[in-house]
């Protein structure tokens, strides 16, 4: 295993879009590293940068020691796993997973035992001797997995190989390759549009956004503290509540009256937004203690918790997460609370966060 | 054409929930169906069973009055007219037939071997306007054909290619290239690219990746282009009867035509060439009759 260096990284295709602006990322060796971001933000360019198959416009990669800015795909020593499987359709999965073995021109032995083990880590004997059309989508990407194992790469690269899972499956596949990575050891880059997958896998998650990196971060570093409003508005669902504050008697107050306690270190003369996770806020009877006035707008029910839109004369609507035991009727006059720490700062000419 | 066939298909299941016997007044309806099928056919089937008929028949039963339909004697006499000359040896019919297979079959092979490549190209890099390059291709085919006779005849008088089986090679390519490149890229674009990223991380290089992976897929995609373009050479009319002249490099389209006129014209020969012409092409486009359909239908139905 290796780990993966990517240095000012620049992709503009013939035509003069920019799919990776600048990106800067150090993967350390066995680490499941998520890069995160909605679509056409350059996340698979990367990835596919890193593999090869894109030749970046300028900038650097090294895996392990070696440069391998002009190495073709194949000596790069990685295994990639595509979206759509990507599995020979006329050979058998015994024959998918041999390939790439076959074309390194190992002893047909060793080919055996390599495939009989990756066989047995994703659990593939039955299915050893059907072609990928006699296999469903669950298990054609298992066989994909098991084909990027048996090469004994030194890194992994996964571009969105879940995404065409039925959700059920999906959570199934994530475990595994969770439990995989870990057992292995092995250095895994992971692209994907899915916070939830990125959350629940990663970590460490790159955000990037229009062909740059947003925030590097663990999942509960990313989720806590977004570095820019972008990422604040990206992850968390429902997102983060950003509210227009002013600094007033040593405190943050929006309008609508929610009063929250500033961070340390607060600049001054500056249009500041705070972000507010929904569960940082609480929905109370009218005139509770150290709430404002508001109104229900809309109640979305998810069985294990609910959603509330609350109209707080602020300058939008908030969100809200409650346990279902805490119910309102839509329309209903309710207070709104602030029950959280100190809120996330940014300022909103850079977009950045400032406390 | 492919939005329409779009059309057609989604909003057919929606209207068409009524069986069709019932929707306008049961069998009334599915008789006038059969009758206007049955006269269209008559209509469309009738110079092909004449053609067919009269190549069979002795000549004075082709010029009998009132047409004989059934009772006529049958002969292979003008078969064998257009195969062997009056002298025993190949006759001028035979060797154009045989020019028609050589220009066509060519044309075919050159216009697969350059268009497929491109084709691949065309949907899998990313060209520098690639939107505008594909037009353009495509604007070759807008005008008719009969548009730049003249000013191809005077280049091939120029360059030496009048009357030879090449000028008529390279005119046929440069036909059926575009149609090559644009029908043959709605098929490289069904087959998902990972196919050859994969193939590339497993140590091939990009060439390698889709000589052995995409090429296999595409063989129904190229069979059914190829027919296309084979019928268009071979069927081809004008340019062929404009650029040559000699019985030795005419091919049958001219050479057909050219047996009627003058004094007498001999139906029989013309009728039995005719068929003799038709049927290759019949007898491919049957083969591949699936291909051809996959071909035509291409794009109507979204993944």
């Amino acid at each position: 295993m290796a780990d993966i260096e990517v240095k000012a990284l620049h992709k503009r295709y013939p035509d003069g879009t920019v799919a990776v602006d600048h990106v800067d990322l150090s993967i350390g060796d066995g680490e499941l590293f998520v890069m995160l971001g909605p679509s056409g933000c350059g996340k698979t360019t990367t990835l596919r940068a890193i593999a090869g198959l894109e030749r970046q416009t300028t900038g650097d990669i090294r895996i392990g020691d070696t440069l391998v800015n002009d190495l073709p795909p194949a000596e790069r020593d990685i295994a990639m796993v595509f979206q759509f499987y990507a599995l020979y359709p006329h050979l058998k999965t015994r024959d998918n997973l041999a390939f790439p073995l076959r074309a390194e021109g190992l002893p047909k032995a060793e080919v055996r035992e390599r495939v009989a083990e990756a066989a047995r880590l994703m659990r593939l004997g039955p299915l050893l001797d059907r072609r990928p059309r006699q296999l469903s989508g669950g298990e054609q990407q298992r066989v994909a997995l098991a084909r990027a194992l048996v090469r004994r790469p030194r890194a992994f690269l996964m571009d969105e190989p879940l995404t065409n899972l039925d959700a059920e499956l999906r959570a199934d596949m994530r475990t595994e390759i969770k439990h995989l990575q870990g057992e292995l050891g092995a250095t895994m880059v992971y692209v994907t549009h899915d916070q939830v997958e990125a959350m629940s896998l990663g970590h460490r998650i790159a955000i990037l956004n229009k062909g740059r990196v947003e925030q590097i971060g663990t999942p509960l570093e990313v989720y806590d503290r977004p570095a820019s409003l972008f990422c604040a508005a990206f992850i968390g669902s429902p997102p983060m509540n950003l509210i227009e504050v002013e600094v007033a008697d040593g405190k943050l107050r929006g309008q609508g009256g929610l009063v929250l306690t500033p961070p340390p270190g607060l600049p001054r003369d500056r249009h500041l937004v705070a972000g507010v996770r929904p569960e940082a806020l609480e929905v109370t009877e009218p005139g509770a203690e150290d709430s404002v006035p508001a109104r229900v707008v809309s109640v979305e029910w998810l069985g294990d918790e609910i959603i509330y839109v609350v109209d707080h004369g602020g300058q939008r609507d908030v969100r809200v997460r409650m346990p279902p035991t805490v119910r309102f009727a839509a329309d209903a006059r309710v207070g709104l609370r602030h029950t959280g720490g100190t809120p996330v700062v940014y300022d909103v000419s850079t977009e950045e966060l400032v406390a | 054409m492919a939005v329409s066939v779009d059309e057609a298909v989604s909003t057919g299941p929606a209207r068409d929930r009524t069986p069709p016997a019932r929707r306008f007044g049961g069998r009334g309806r599915s008789v006038l169906e059969v009758a206007l099928l049955t006269a269209l056919a008559v209509v469309m089937l009738f110079p092909v069973l004449w053609m067919i008929e009269t190549s069979i028949k002795e000549n004075r039963d082709v010029y009998a009055v009132p047409a004989e339909f059934f009772g006529f004697t049958v002969t292979m006499d003008h078969f064998k007219d257009v195969f062997v000359a009056p002298d025993g040896g190949r006759s001028d019919l035979s060797v154009a037939f045989l020019n028609s297979a050589v220009v066509a079959g060519v044309s075919t092979l050159l216009a697969t071997v350059l268009g497929v490549p491109a084709a691949w190209a065309y949907s899998r890099f990313a060209v520098r306007a690639k939107k505008d390059q594909l037009f353009f291709i495509l604007s070759t085919r807008f005008m008719p054909p009969v548009v730049v006779v003249i000013p191809i005849f005077l280049m091939y008088r120029q360059l030496g290619l009048i009357d030879s089986k090449l000028g008529l090679i390279l005119i046929y390519t440069a036909f059926n290239v575009p149609f090559t490149i644009w029908m043959m890229k709605g098929f490289v674009d069904e087959v998902p690219a990972e196919y050859e990223d994969a193939a590339m991380l497993d140590g091939y290089t990009r060439l390698q990746a889709f000589w052995r992976y995409t090429l296999p897929l595409l063989v129904p995609g190229i069979a059914a282009t190829a027919v296309f373009a084979l019928i268009f050479s071979w069927n081809e009319f004008v340019f062929a009867i404009f650029l040559t002249s000699s019985d030795d490099v005419r091919t049958a389209p001219p050479a057909i035509a050219g047996l009627i006129g003058g004094t007498t014209t001999d139906w029989g020969l013309v009728a039995a060439a005719s068929v003799v012409f038709a049927l290759p092409v019949l007898v491919f486009a049957y083969l591949v009759r699936k291909h051809l359909i996959a071909g035509v239908t291409l794009g109507a139905v979204r993944r």
